[in-house]
């Protein structure tokens, strides 16, 4: 009895968490006006795909696509490459002023980033670089959290790995590329995930970065579209639905990595 | 001999460091540290649209623009909006995530991988895009959320267009759309609780509610206290919420820091009174985070 119970709770809270994603699809596949209609639908009775079209042909969502694409990528690669290499050198290295720099760039976690926009904007446009993809990628070249997880990572790599491979003549860079890449490998794949979800995500500052339609990462484009299509319920869910479902489907393939960041981000601290 | 070969090992393996550590921590210095110092200066500036042509014209204001936001009704209203946003969707969002864990830990519960996925859906995907969603969901006449209150009764709401529901509308949307992380790190921390502590407890005769309370509870204490943190901090953040489903409306009843800050900046061109709304926002989110420096004494290890 008291499982049944808990069991339709469980059952009726998570249709309640999934019902706001069946609706947007379900109105995606509708033509105009269809979604506007009391009772609501949540299948609809003919399937069409105009909203789609729509946004392919006339809104350019495949450009906002690409765009949303490319930036996620490039800010993914970059990151994780300047990130490993800081994290791997303060966890392994001793030099000069280390855990000096290491608390100054702890800062960087505290201060909201809206406060660097206003800055970030003004020096961005005095070298022409507002409105390009550079403005996007520069802020997300490295950060602090993603240099920490990679260090507390190499902290528990064993010293006599690398000193066996200093033996055998690899050089430094040899050492990270070839032992150190390998064994943080997880949380790498953790960090990538983060920082691809984080930068498709990301508003505020593609909104302020971004000028021009056609560099427009898809929040930007959506939010355009909702300021100008208040009234077309259906070509809005399909433009969320492109928007929302790549998320979610890396997210399904990855789970277990994002999980398990969630969980190493929070027992760290 | 052997001194000198340890001395230039050490010099070359910290070449090697800086070599190392040079791509990340330069571009912090370029794009994070110089511009939260130019935001401060600014702040102390008149910079605004005639500004932007000509740098000429910035005047130095000293603290006129702190002065400024005083008496500024508008910024107390986006102030006083924020902390009611924080006040409200905090404690709901805790107690969300909490009561989903413990249901989630219980050991009667199977298939705990499809719950545990659908909670957290909502809060992997885009902010911007459910936004929307929402704000059809919100719909007075065709929405969802209307249509099921009407099962039980409820007369249509016009959620977003009513300057007392608004606000709590949002902060609806934000628990449905962040309870699933914070459960995450609430089961992660349910999980760290010793069992022998509950077999105690239940050879002394202790109740399962019992049991939470002088088990559970405390043990979680840390744990609540990390999420109560991070949840007061990006929550003082709110923007694109109120950006895509009320533009700041009703009277201006959901209009958040950011969002006056993103107006003020970057709709009028009023960037060192919008640097000012930045260091005051800056300041809100550090005392809250050096309540919980004091609270972990540790951060590091």
């Amino acid at each position: 009895m008291k499982k049944v119970l808990l069991y339709t709770f469980l059952i009726i809270t998570s249709a309640i968490t999934l019902i706001p994603f069946i609706w947007m699809i379900s109105a995606s596949f509708m033509a105009d006006g269809k979604a506007s209609v009391y009772p609501p639908v949540f299948f609809p009775a003919d399937i069409v795909i105009e909203q789609y079209n729509h946004l392919l042909t006339r809104l350019n969502a495949a450009r906002s696509f690409f765009n949303s694409f490319f930036l996620s990528t490039v800010v993914t690669l970059v990151s994780l490459f300047f990130n490993s290499m800081a994290g791997y050198a303060f966890a392994k290295y001793r030099f000069k002023g280390r855990n000096k720099l290491f608390s100054l760039l702890l800062i960087n976690m505290i201060v909201p980033s809206q406060v660097t926009m206003l800055p970030l904007f003004l020096m961005l446009k005095s070298v022409g670089l507002i409105n390009t993809y550079f403005a996007i990628i520069v802020t997300g070249l490295a950060n602090i959290f993603g240099i920490f997880l990679i260090r507390q990572h190499c902290l528990t790599i064993p010293d006599s790995l690398i000193e066996a491979a200093k033996m055998d003549g690899a050089t430094d860079f040899q050492i990270y590329r070839k032992v150190i890449l390998p064994l943080a490998l997880p949380v790498l794949v953790t960090l990538g995930l983060f920082s691809f979800l984080g930068t498709w995500n990301d508003f505020l500052w593609p909104l302020i970065a971004l000028t021009d339609e056609s560099m427009y990462t898809l929040p930007v484009a959506l939010s355009s579209l909702m300021l100008e299509h208040t009234r077309d319920p259906e070509l809005m869910m399909a433009g969320s639905v492109i928007t929302i479902i790549p998320v979610i489907v890396v997210f399904l393939v990855l789970q277990r990595y994002y999980i398990r960041g969630v969980m190493m981000g929070s027992v760290k601290e | 001999m052997s001194k000198t070969k340890k001395t230039k090992d050490y010099k070359s393996s910290s070449t090697a460091a800086y070599f190392f550590i040079g791509p990340a921590v330069i571009s912090i210095f370029i794009f994070f540290f110089i511009p939260v110092i130019a935001a401060f200066v600014m702040s102390f500036t008149d910079f605004d649209i005639y500004a932007l042509g000509s740098f000429d014209t910035v005047r130095f204001v000293w603290f006129n623009n702190y002065l400024r936001l005083f008496d500024d009704p508008l910024f107390w209203q986006s102030l006083l909006n924020t902390c009611y946003y924080v006040v409200l969707a905090t404690p709901l969002s805790i107690l969300v995530s909490l009561s989903a864990a413990l249901l989630l830990n219980a050991k009667l519960v199977k298939l705990k991988g499809i719950f545990r996925l659908s909670y957290f859906i909502p809060y992997v995907t885009t902010l911007v895009a459910v936004a929307i969603v929402w704000r059809f969901i919100y719909h007075p006449k065709f929405g969802i959320l209307n249509y099921f209150l009407g099962f039980f009764g409820i007369n249509p709401v016009d959620w977003l267009g009513d300057p007392n529901l608004a606000m709590p509308a949002i902060v609806l949307m934000s628990v449905w759309k962040n309870f699933g992380y914070y459960m995450i790190i609430f089961i992660a921390g349910l999980q760290n609780i010793p069992e022998d502590l509950y077999e105690a407890a239940s050879i002394e005769g202790a109740g399962g509610w019992q049991q939470f309370k002088s088990i559970t509870l405390p043990m979680l204490a840390p744990t609540t206290l990390f999420i109560s943190i991070v949840t007061i901090v990006g929550y003082f953040q709110l923007f694109a919420e109120p950006y895509i489903m009320t533009q700041g409306g009703p009277l201006n009843k959901t209009l958040s820091i950011v969002g006056y800050m993103y107006n003020e900046g970057f709709r009028w061109w009023n960037m060192g009174y919008s640097a000012s709304i930045s260091f005051v926002l800056f300041f809100i989110i550090l005392i809250v985070t050096v309540i919980q420096f004091k609270q972990q004494k540790n951060p590091l290890s």
